[in-house]
């Protein structure tokens, strides 16, 4: 039964930001994140009138690859590719045909992002380099908008990058600035923060999310949509937390699906205007019907195909499921 | 039939490989089935490949 503080929070919800658009408070939030689970489908059904309102029907679809993977030197608790940890990955270089290869089969899918992403604190030289090299070669072949994902920046690297055409960084912030400490220690939330100024500041979009279920509370959570809201990113990519073998993290249980569908919907209420992206973990945490579910409940874009270190539905599962759904792949250029 | 889990790199006929079972959908190979070396693997959106120094390249 709905009691009386479940109606109120999604008719506010639906007053304040599907008419008005004005995202949710980390208060409404959390009140959001504490409804019942007999109200999770009122709540999806709202996240996705205020996706459909304020972002449309497209669905943005993106490839990723690792061009350096293993073998970083910090310690975020959650990650394979830290080389402090007794972790199976270890360290590879991709070559540039094979980066080159990896662009083409994306945009076969129809996507229309190819993100770049390397395991490092922040890029050197040598990095920045290949990172320079690659997007030149795909240039020549691939009609695809490229991101990266290369750690925290210096200001002249910022410049550097924009100059080459990359039209989006991505550099997540992870969890709530409160629970950050527990999750990472070689480096500090504000430091993070810091990189995605320097990228607003230059012009690129800003592309900023992080993994939920590492062990943060409901209340952390709504601190991080909040913060995230604060910043104002174009794109927020949304992680399930995927236990990694040999990781400080590796033996936390997954989120159970409801809990991870109410923080889809709530995350999109707070932040009615953003490409509010699938990323790792949701095969895990939610399979099929899940990930129906949360297409259904705010989310507008997805990362097709395998991760980084891991793999995931095969593209064409994805796309097939984009049409049952009616939702239209977003075309190269367009702007959601 | 392989000696070593390519998940865990222990034996495959010593313990329970239960969670390995499970996890290999969506995890390529980290170690060599052979020696259980552990594997430089690079994963692509459509695929993965995975090298043992010793036993050669494996990919899906
Ligand atoms: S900085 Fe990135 S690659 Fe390095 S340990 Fe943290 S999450 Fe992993």
């Amino acid at each position: 039964m709905a009691d009386s503080r479940t109606v109120t929070i999604l008719d506010m919800a639906r007053s304040q930001v599907l008419e008005s658009g004005h995202g949710l408070t980390q208060d409404q939030v959390l009140d959001v994140l504490a409804l019942p689970d007999d109200e999770l489908d009122p709540l999806l059904e709202l996240a996705h009138e205020v996706r459909m309102r304020w972002c449309g029907p497209e669905v943005e679809v993106e490839g990723i690859i690792s061009l350096k993977t293993g073998g970083c030197p910090e310690d975020c608790h959650f990650c394979a590719q830290s080389g402090l940890f007794d972790s199976p990955v270890r360290s590879a270089w991709l070559d540039i045909p094979m980066l080159v290869e990896a662009a083409k089969q994306t945009a076969k899918t129809g996507a229309t992002e190819f993100c770049i992403v390397a395991a490092v604190r922040g890029p050197n030289a040598r990095l920045m380099a290949q990172v320079a090299a690659g997007i030149a070669a795909i240039r020549d072949e691939v009609d695809i908008n490229i991101a990266c994902s290369l750690g925290m920046l210096t200001p002249a690297q910022v410049d550097e990058l924009a100059a080459m055409g990359v039209h989006r960084y991505n550099h997540n912030l992870e969890t709530a600035r409160s629970y950050f400490p527990q999750v990472v220690t070689t480096h500090t939330w504000e430091e993070r923060w810091e990189t995605l100024r320097l990228v607003r500041d230059a012009g690129m979009e800003v592309c900023c999310g992080g993994i939920v279920g590492m062990g943060e509370t409901p209340a952390q959570r709504a601190e991080f949509a909040a913060q995230l809201a604060e910043l104002g990113p174009d794109e927020v990519p949304l992680n399930f937390f995927n236990p990694r073998p040999g990781t400080p993290f590796g033996d936390l249980e997954t989120l159970p699906v409801a809990d991870a569908l109410r923080i889809v919907a709530a995350f999109r209420l707070a932040l009615p205007r953003t490409i509010l992206r699938f990323a790792g973990g949701r095969e895990i945490t939610l399979g099929d019907l899940g990930a129906r579910q949360g297409l259904l409940g705010g989310v507008n874009a997805v990362i097709v195909g395998n991760y980084l270190t891991t793999l995931g539905r095969p593209a064409e599962a994805d796309i097939d499921l984009l049409g049952e759904l009616h939702m239209p792949i977003k075309a190269l250029n367009a702007t959601l | 039939m392989d000696t070593f889990c390519d998940q865990c790199g222990s034996l495959v006929e010593l313990g329970d490989h239960a969670r390995c079972a499970l996890r290999r959908g969506l995890e390529p190979p980290r170690f060599c089935a052979h020696c259980a070396r552990r594997m430089v693997v690079q994963v692509t959106p459509t695929g993965w490949t995975a090298r043992c120094s010793r036993h050669g390249e494996r990919c899906g």
